[in-house]
């Protein structure tokens, strides 16, 4: 017996990152909105206290945080020719679940993506000629442009407190900031963290080979602040508990720490957990929404009518939202027709370790999720590619956020992986060892996208999630490209021995490499070629929102939350200033 | 602090009541520069509280299995012949072992976090396990299957010497032995994940004894606040390692009688 329920304003499917900042602003507007959310209830007191939190087992190894695969994995294959098989076991990514979502376990890395990866393939043709890219290759522009954006990555900053330094105020570089940033238009809201001994080695050797350094943006706050929303914060103490935890002290910005609390206390708002979103629900016309069907923990059915409908999931659950609802057409590789699953991106990740004598203290526990030092000299398009051969780029950075020994003892090239010499080598090298990360672009390609699997079903019944990707070769080379630049930054630090890893392929879902999933519900000006508009709104049902990761046409040299923050505050402008006083759609077809 | 003996002191109560003492500011030693560390290591903090050896109480592994599995973890992680170079405990000592009888008799060795629904067609090494065995499944299954070949060809693994099991190991590890449908790679794989886990994860589990893996990396645990340390660059942080059950002199109480307890 299905519960029909009263109709609402506003349902916003995913109480997260972008659900709890959406929600926010139009309960605050005025707007009845519900909240549905499939995981529980999780606050800083008393959920992410000791001793629970600080357990590497439970929560790095066993994924205590994630979605729960047992009831909702997704299957993977790296080409169409092959049958997709579940990923049994997370490894590759993690998708979280509960209320604050995936960013309850984040490293709080808040970086914004630059002028040129928005208009990408415009800027890619203009300065490179028309053949330079691989004809598989699918990048396009978003239809949003970097200067529309700036006030709403400004306002996203200053609603985590981001610590950081500018490099460029309004076109005028900054010494001490990224000089390949584009314009911003006031300093981070609190100054960076502090330098750990690996960020200093990196910046010395950096400088020294004429690059910019400078310190990661970290949204562990270097200092106690009080955000716009009147919510307080604390300083980070370097625990070295951040990515697959919960901050236990106020010092990581989580949707728990910077926005819930306004949230719930507006009566215009309702959050309800525990409730397993199964699709949007349409009308014989087929374009408009009319309600959401979920089941409650319990296996209650119900129905939510309301007015918006507004997808705010995880980068590859806004996919198969979509695809079990029937909005948009569905991708086909074969042809290149159909949208919803193509472009399909993820983040390239190569790693450079430099191994010295043990002289060299670095103490790889003291660190933040985000307290590195980098260099963007080698990311997006701040080099001339011009006979390279590819596109895109990484940050690179020692940006070590962990010394937790399950998941993190490093070891030379040539080391057993077990006995006498493998317990050698990690009892010698563990504080003597600093890790670059080299966090690479993706470029979107025809073979790589997600559809429905025809076989494996969720706990519900419903078909999984098929993720058929590779590595295009564009970012192969890419990688093999900053990964030596890598490795040159670590001889120039003195290491005794450095150990470049550029990533290759096959693309494996058994190593963790990033959580950066992306595409899928591309963002554009050409509905044959985007799910959504520039208002990330749904070209076929215009009273259905899509927002998340899965709105990036292609994934840039950063990490995406940023940009995601951005996009969210640019909809919640355009929502409440544009469709909810005059609902259809805000971009002609 | 010392919580009282009574025989109803469960794991889960301990942990809950020292949790309070965890914000006690632990003592903490910067030493600078690498003579100094030098002297620090031989200085090295003491095992703390209890010099009990590591819980050897099995409750999922019979006899048989047991005789393996502690002769294996220990050659995947050996002890150091003692001498000036000595790292100290291997698998064994570090109570390795009863860590995995504790996983894969609870909830991770029934299939906690693994999707169990078929079909179940093998693919590619980049689509990950797809066998239908639990770990407790797979470990039982594998564990048989190598006590019985072992049983023919004469000594039992714990009767050889260590190159012989090695080499045992070895093949485990690179040929294809077909253990009754797990393939033994895959089991070598299990156990050696599940042996480093057990070696330094949190003692609460059963492994990691006194911490002893921790402190053989110079690892200060579960809580630490390094925002005065940070920036004192080059500069080793000595301090005994603090588990997540312990209290603020980094000592845990051990109900000895209960076989879940902390070892």
């Amino acid at each position: 017996m299905v519960q029909q329920l009263k109709e609402v304003d506003v349902v916003v499917i995913g109480v997260g990152m972008v659900g709890s900042i959406l929600a926010k602003e139009l309960a605050a507007a005025g707007y009845k909105v519900v909240g549905l959310e499939r995981g529980n209830t999780r606050f800083t007191v008393p959920e992410f206290q000791s001793p629970g939190i600080h357990d590497e087992l439970r929560f790095d190894v066993r994924k205590a945080l994630m979605q729960d695969n047992t009831r909702e994995p997704v299957t993977f294959r790296n080409t169409s020719s092959q049958t997709g098989l579940p990923i049994r076991r997370w490894e590759s990514f993690l998708p979280g679940t509960g209320l604050g979502g995936s960013m309850v376990h984040w490293n709080g890395q808040t970086y914004r993506f630059q002028a040129n990866d928005f208009e990408l393939a415009t800027r890619t043709r203009e300065r490179y000629g028309q053949g330079f890219l691989d004809p598989d290759i699918t990048i396009q522009d978003w239809g949003v442009t970097y200067d529309e954006l700036e006030p709403h990555y400004d306002r996203f900053e200053y609603l985590l407190g981001t610590s950081g330094k500018a490099g460029n105020l309004k076109g005028q570089i900054q010494p001490g900031g990224d000089p390949h940033e584009s314009p911003r238009s006031r300093e981070y809201p609190t100054p960076p963290q502090k330098e750990h001994y690996s960020g200093a080695l990196f910046r010395k050797a950096a400088n020294s080979l004429g690059y910019h350094p400078f310190p990661q943006p970290s949204s562990n706050l270097s200092q106690p602040y009080t955000n716009p929303e009147g919510l307080k914060m604390n300083t980070c103490v370097f625990c070295g508990f951040c990515e697959r935890y919960a901050c236990e002290h106020y010092a990581k910005s989580t949707p728990q720490t910077f926005i819930l609390p306004v949230l719930l206390a507006n009566p215009n708002f309702e959050l309800r957990t525990g409730c397993q979103v199964q699709r949007i629900n349409l009308d014989s016309t087929k374009q408009r929404a009319t309600d959401v069907t979920y089941i409650d923990n319990a296996g209650r059915e119900f129905e939510q009518p309301a007015s918006l409908v507004i997808t705010c999931l995880f980068a590859i659950n806004n996919i198969r939202m979509l695809l079990l609802s029937g909005i948009g057409k569905p991708y086909d590789p074969a042809t290149g027709k159909g949208v919803v699953g193509r472009n399909y991106a993820y983040q390239t990740m190569s790693t450079v370790a430099s191994f010295f004598d043990e002289d060299v203290i670095v103490n790889p526990f003291m660190a933040s999720g985000a307290s590195g030092t980098l260099i963007n000299d080698f990311a997006g398009d701040n080099f001339d590619h011009s006979g390279l051969g590819f596109i895109g780029g990484a940050f690179i950075g020692a940006v070590n956020t962990n010394g937790r020994p399950i998941q993190y003892h490093p070891t030379p090239p040539g080391t057993p992986a077990w006995g006498k010499g493998w317990k050698n080598a990690v009892v010698k090298h563990y504080n003597h060892t600093i890790m670059f990360s080299l966090h690479g672009s993706s470029v979107s390609q025809r073979q790589n996208y997600a559809d429905l699997d025809p076989t494996y079903k969720d706990a519900w019944s419903q078909p999984l999630l098929r993720i058929t990707f590779d590595f295009p070769k564009n970012d192969l080379k890419m990688a093999e490209y900053v990964t030596a630049r890598g490795v040159e930054i670590g001889k120039a630090m003195g290491a005794k021995q450095v150990a470049g890893t550029p990533r290759k392929a096959p693309y494996t879902t058994q190593q963790y490499q990033t959580t950066h999933n992306t595409g899928g519900t591309v963002m554009g000006n050409d509905p044959s070629t985007s799910v959504v508009n520039r208002y990330l709104q749904s070209w076929d049902v215009p009273n259905v929102f899509v927002i998340g990761a899965s709105a990036y046409p292609q994934n840039a040299s950063w990490n995406p939350t940023g940009t995601l923050g951005a996009l969210t505050y640019w909809v919640a402008d355009a929502l409440k200033n544009e469709y909810l006083k005059n609902p259809g759609r805000l971009v002609s077809p | 602090m010392k919580l009282p003996a009574a025989p109803n002191v469960t794991r889960r109560s301990f942990v809950v009541s020292a949790s309070a003492a965890t914000v006690i500011p632990p003592a903490v030693a910067l030493v600078a520069g690498s003579a100094q560390v030098a002297a620090a290591a031989a200085h090295h903090p003491a095992p703390a509280a209890h010099a009990t050896p590591a819980e050897r109480i099995y409750l999922f592994f019979n006899v048989a299995e047991v005789q393996f599995i502690e002769a294996a973890c220990e050659r995947l992680i050996p002890a150091d012949e003692p001498g000036a170079a000595a790292l100290g405990a291997g698998a064994l000592a570090a109570g390795v072992p009863n860590y995995l009888d504790k996983q894969l008799g609870g909830a991770w060795g029934a299939g906690e976090r693994l999707y169990r629904s078929g079909p179940w067609i093998q693919g590619t090494p980049s689509q990950g396990y797809q066998l239908p065995f639990t770990p407790a499944e797979l470990f039982r299954t594998a564990l048989r299957a190598i006590n019985t070949e072992l049983a023919k060809r004469g000594p039992q693994f714990s009767e050889l010497p260590a190159a012989a099991q090695d080499d045992y190991l070895k093949s485990l590890e690179k040929d294809n032995h077909d253990f009754d449908g797990v393939p033994s790679a895959v089991f070598f794989d299990m156990l050696l994940k599940m042996t480093v886990e057990g070696f330094f994860s949190d003692p609460v589990y059963g492994g990691n004894h006194d911490m002893v893996a921790w402190r053989m990396l110079g690892f200060p645990g579960a809580y630490a606040d390094y925002y005065e340390a940070i920036d004192r660059h080059g500069v080793k942080f000595e301090r005994a390692p603090l588990s997540i059950g312990a209290d603020g002199h980094g000592h845990l109480h051990v109900q000895s009688e209960i076989p879940a307890s902390v070892g």
